[in-house]
């Protein structure tokens, strides 16, 4: 398994799912790979087919239309994967915790490695929050190399 | 010949948003198109009937992140109509300058996808680069670079400060050189002529018959802006154009949103330089009941609200009508005969906002059934049926 998530982190190929948010959050997320913030630098790419992508970006509050799309692309995600919740709607369904339409939070439905909050948080703290992601693999795996 | 179901959707690499298509091809050509959509709806018509008159200002701004002034322009605008009052000139003026400002950036935002659709990255990348800048300009004026809530009914929420003005306005300055550039670029372009030029016409008549608003109606030729049919704010103090195409097809579509960038700018800097002293806000407290509209252009065409008061601190009803709502049947006159190849561009061209559209969902667990209008006006009737019987009157 370690050698299959240290190949991983090299690029992190990055799909981006959006589950009903308000676009804001989707819009932040291209433009990090545009000029000003390029975050391939870092060997992350905007991969076309859930098959080709190792990171899962969620957005939005998970309206019941979307669940159980969601948890069907989780499923054909390939492991090991790490999956990256992104604003206040995929982290706690912000203002929408009442609406009749968005019943679970994004973390009960599948699995969430990363929360990183804002409305929308800017791209450099998308940025960081998925380089942290990265340091904290890479330190465990030489921590479990070392032991 | 045979013909074949393309699915595309409701997660692909082509927008960010979940919707569905299913093209129906007789070999390369579009036959048939069917929209699902529904899957962005969260109900906030209800949320805001939840919220007092100050919080739904900033529910609405959730209804969609790029339109995200239109939204509350439209709903402070509906307040207000209940009852008479006047916007100070101060606060109308930044409105406008807000309202523009974010014109600008949601045209170079579809101006970029345009060329990310056709294929054509390097659009996609001088487009957005130089949209950072604009949203460098919200964030002067405003603190955000998205959601910038400013509106509140009855006035703004923050002033310009003045020692802000004069680099605000080097900065807008400093993008026209590119904006020309990539005007030049992208209007005489042979590869983006070839892509465009006679695919997906609307032609005048069905953009009348179908309603269209914003630039997909002015590309066909139909003059019609809120700002010029019913002026609000400040858009009747200074001069500006509207901005019409006669053919309708996607390159019309481009360069109306193009050239409208432009004339934004124009608007902005004006502003900015003959902005009025004054209040900013007018500070009232009690709404009496009532009911009220108000429609905007939003980036997209024309936007609608509508607010019912029943004297309590929160909104009874409360309606929005989105531009996109008009301008997706369209697809109906635009993309049948067309290629496949070509529907990306043209699904595209309207500027498609699904997170707006999507203002009511009917959904049942149990089996997939979809209501028709037919069956929601019977299910109406029938409630009131009901209630007539509950309550004894015939």
């Amino acid at each position: 398994m370690s050698v299959r998530v240290q190949a991983l982190l090299k690029s992190p190929w990055i799909f981006h799912l959006s589950t009903g948010s308000c676009n804001n959050c989707d819009i932040e997320i291209l433009d990090c790979l545009t000029p000003r913030f390029d975050v391939e630098r870092f060997g992350m790419l905007l991969a076309g087919s859930i098959r080709h992508a190792d990171v899962l970006v969620v957005t939005g509050s998970a309206s019941r239309k979307c669940i159980p799309r969601m948890k069907q692309i989780y499923e054909q995600m390939p492991k090991p994967c790490f999956v990256v919740a992104i604003g206040e709607c995929a982290l706690s369904r912000g203002m929408f915790i009442q609406s009749y339409n968005c019943p679970l939070p994004i973390d009960k439905i599948i699995p969430v490695d990363v929360y990183i909050p804002g409305c929308p948080p800017k791209p450099e703290a998308i940025i960081a929050g998925i380089m942290k992601l990265v340091k904290k693999t890479e330190e465990g795996l030489k921590n479990k190399q070392a032991v | 010949m045979g013909r074949t179901i393309v699915p595309i959707g409701p997660y692909h690499p082509l927008q960010e948003e979940p919707e569905f298509f299913k093209l129906t091809v007789e070999g390369e050509t579009v036959v048939q198109i069917e929209v699902q959509v529904g899957y962005n709806h969260r109900g906030i018509e209800k949320l805001s009937e939840m919220k007092t008159f100050d919080q739904s200002t900033f529910a609405v701004e959730r209804i969609c992140g790029i339109c995200s002034t239109s939204h509350p322009f439209a709903y402070t605008q509906a307040v207000e109509d209940i009852f008479p009052v006047e916007v100070p000139m101060r606060a109308k003026f930044i409105r406008v300058i807000i309202a523009e400002t974010e014109r600008i950036h949601s045209h170079l935002l579809w101006l970029g996808l345009a060329g990310h659709f056709l294929g054509y990255n390097t659009v996609f990348m001088w487009a957005w680069k130089l949209r950072e800048e604009i949203l460098d300009v919200m964030e002067i004026l405003s603190g955000n670079r998205n959601n910038y809530a400013m509106f509140k009914p009855g006035g703004i929420r923050r002033d310009i400060k003045p020692e802000d003005i004069p680099g605000v306005l080097k900065k807008i300055d400093s993008i026209i050189p590119t904006l020309e550039m990539l005007k030049k670029a992208v209007m005489d372009d042979p590869v983006l002529h070839a892509r465009t030029k006679n695919i997906g016409i609307l032609k005048k008549e069905d953009a009348i018959n179908f309603c269209a608003v914003g630039p997909t109606a002015r590309a066909s030729g139909v003059k019609r802006d809120v700002r010029k049919d019913s002026p609000y704010a400040a858009y009747d103090q200074f001069p500006w154009e509207m901005i019409t195409c006669e053919a309708g097809d996607v390159f019309d579509k481009l360069v109306v949103r193009v050239l409208e960038t432009f004339e934004s700018i124009k608007m902005v800097k004006y502003c900015l330089n003959k902005l009025p002293d004054g209040p900013i806000d007018l500070n009232f407290k009690d709404i009496p009941p009532g009911e009220g509209i108000g429609h905007i252009e939003a980036p997209r065409g024309e936007c609608f609200h509508y607010v019912r008061s029943d004297g309590t601190n929160r909104p009874a009803r409360h309606k929005v009508r989105a531009p996109t709502f008009m301008n997706l049947p369209t697809y109906k006159a635009t993309i049948i005969g067309q290629t496949i190849s070509d529907a990306t561009i043209i699904l595209a061209g309207i500027d498609p906002c699904y997170c707006c559209t999507e203002r009511m969902g009917v959904l049942d667990t149990k089996g997939n059934r979809i209501y028709s209008g037919a069956d929601l006006l019977l299910l109406s009737q029938q409630k009131t049926e009901n209630i007539r019987k509950q309550m004894g009157v015939k």
